[in-house]
């Protein structure tokens, strides 16, 4: 009975206001869109990061004949040097850093060389002398590289340790910076839609405030009274968060796994999996952020 | 049953008081008349009753329960046992006779069964069989009247708060009106009517409470909307005086506030005057 009465109170502000619940569910549906658009980007480079940085190595480029930056003189490191540079990287003070090490010759490099710029002229131009021999050096943290290049730089023979988790960090920097933009749109979004939702709620119970008067003249109890207001603010949000969880799957389905996956193979990209995570996440940031600000805008109709 | 202490009530930029400190108490089954001037403080009264204002000072016991330590979640509750009545009926416009009545006991969470059966046994009583099914506007306004008594009233609760029930109504519909209210007194339910309808309040010879300024300057068993103890012309000539000649004569400052002015023909007399004139 109550419950019928509840639902009927609901379905009927829902109709007469329809215009602003409309609003709502768009508000509602866009800056949730961007929220959940920023919690993928944010996944995406977590993902990205722990893959590449686990990838990341640590280069100490030998000198070569032509050298004259770092230690170098404008000859080849020696073998003597070399020897050098090997028993420091088994020795007791950088073994405990170093997972695995590997020296790669200038004809390796060579190889290499030509592989990754197969289509390049570059080729063409480039003697496997020109290349640096070198370390490659996979550490236990990513992050301690520092340790290496501290005592390996001036190591005579070494032209420059390189971290090459310094490559990533301008890609990763795009990457956050967009996704600190769509937080910040989220946010003035979801502000928008909670003061929007306050406003429809405030509008329904204005045309409604005979019934309430009646209501709180007869001893209707609060939260009675106060019920199908809020319902009607958490059912607008709810299509509004569900919208945006469809959004937010198709963007992840067609754009990522359709587009982006296929193209960029080498890149691993966030997932259905992480999408499951998200859409949840919406529907509730939404039915919960509509819940409290309608709450406190029916506050006023109920103060005795 | 009811029971004020020492009951103040001031809003806020007004020095003056809308209840000045009154004391009375309302017993179980008494039939009460409120009278006075308009803003001598009769609405405050009932709206302080109806804890929809707090007392500024001062303790009011409604049915047992004191209502300055009654937190705002039970309200709703304690108003379940009070029904009220307007001037201007306050029914739903779009909603049926029916439904109106109905709403009520919707809204506290009656059964549907408890309904079907309340419902039309209430109209019955004020005299509204057969026209459940109108809408409002189609009704007279004493039927509309009726319909907002029935729907007062069909919780059977204790109390029966009337406020200028017969305001917008001609004379004869009052005095059907007022037989109903008397068959729900007689019935048991403490009726209190704030009424500026002197024949009613004459006729029906009840106890009779009237306000001035926020002070009790009259409580009388079977009174009448004057007072007995007072000639009513005189009363009647001192007021037209005042009102003919110097219309500025009761500016709120040049009011002296009676200590005690309960029942005396003097302050009566004396005190009534300013406060028509400063009757705004």
């Amino acid at each position: 009975m109550r419950l019928g009465l509840v639902f009927s109170e609901v379905g009927s502000g829902l109709k007469r206001n329809l215009s602003m619940v409309v609003s709502v569910v768009l508000v509602t549906f866009i800056s949730l869109t961007f929220v959940g658009t920023a919690v993928l980007l944010q996944m995406q480079i977590n993902q990205m990061k722990g893959y590449w940085y686990d990838r990341a190595q640590v280069a100490v480029y030998l000198c070569t004949d032509t050298d004259t930056t770092g230690n170098c003189t404008g000859a080849k490191a020696t073998t003597g040097q070399k020897d050098q540079i090997e028993a420091q990287l088994q020795s007791s003070t950088l073994k405990p850093y170093i997972q695995r090490s590997y020296f790669e010759t200038q004809q390796q490099a060579y190889e290499r060389f030509k592989k990754q710029f197969a289509d390049s002229p570059a080729t063409e131009f480039v003697q496997p002398s020109y290349l640096n021999e070198t370390f490659w050096v996979n550490l236990k943290d990513p992050s301690q590289a520092d340790v290496l290049k501290e005592s390996l730089s001036n190591q005579a023979g070494v032209q420059s340790v390189v971290d090459q988790r310094g490559y990533l960090q301008p890609i990763f920097s795009v990457l956050n910076a967009a996704s600190y933009t769509a937080i910040g749109i989220a946010v003035l979004m979801l502000i928008a839609a909670v003061l929007l939702i306050a406003t429809t709620i405030r509008l329904s119970a204005f045309s409604r405030r005979r019934e309430l008067g009646i209501m709180r003249l007869v001893g209707a109890s609060n939260r009675f009274i106060q019920t199908p207001f809020i319902l009607e603010g958490v059912i607008a949000a709810l299509v509004g968060s569900v919208l945006a969880g469809g959004a937010i799957v198709l963007i992840v389905k067609v754009f990522v796994r359709g587009y982006l996956a296929e193209n960029f193979a080498s890149t691993p990209f966030v997932g259905m999996s992480e999408t499951y995570f998200v859409v949840p996440l919406l529907i509730v940031i939404g039915a919960v952020l509509a819940a409290l600000s309608a709450n406190v805008a029916i506050r006023r109709y109920l103060k005795v | 049953m009811i029971r004020f202490d020492e009951v103040s009530k001031f809003y806020a930029g007004n020095p003056r008081p809308a209840l000045n400190g009154i004391s009375l108490e309302i017993l179980k089954g008494e039939f009460v008349f409120l009278v006075g001037a308009s803003g001598s403080g009769k609405s405050s009264f009932l709206r302080l009753v109806l804890k929809e204002e707090k007392p500024s000072k001062g303790q009011i016991h409604v049915l047992g329960q004191r209502l300055g330590t009654l937190s705002s979640r039970k309200v709703p509750y304690f108003r379940r046992n009070l029904g009220v009545v307007f001037q201007d009926f306050r029914l739903l416009p779009q909603k049926s006779v029916f439904d109106n009545v109905a709403f009520t006991l919707q809204v506290i969470g009656k059964s549907r069964g408890y309904i079907q059966e309340a419902v039309p046994d209430v109209l019955k009583m004020v005299g509204l069989a057969g026209k459940a099914q109108r809408l409002p506007h189609e009704l007279s306004g004493g039927e509309q009247q009726r319909v907002a008594i029935a729907r007062a009233i069909v919780n059977r609760p204790a109390i029966l708060l009337a406020d200028e029930p017969t305001g917008n109504l001609d004379p004869s519909t009052s005095a059907g009106i007022m037989t109903l209210l008397d068959r729900i007194n007689a019935s048991g339910t403490t009726v209190l009517m704030a009424t500026h309808d002197a024949g009613i309040v004459d006729q029906m010879q009840r106890r009779v409470i009237e306000l001035s300024g926020g002070n009790v300057i009259r409580d009388e068993r079977s009174g009448g909307y004057q007072t007995q103890a007072v000639p009513i012309q005189a009363v009647g000539i001192d007021r037209l005086g005042v009102d003919a000649d110097s219309p500025g004569a009761g500016t709120p400052s040049g009011i002296p506030t009676p200590p005690e002015p309960r029942l005396d023909p003097d302050s009566v007399a004396t005190h009534s005057v300013p406060t028509w004139g400063a009757d705004k």
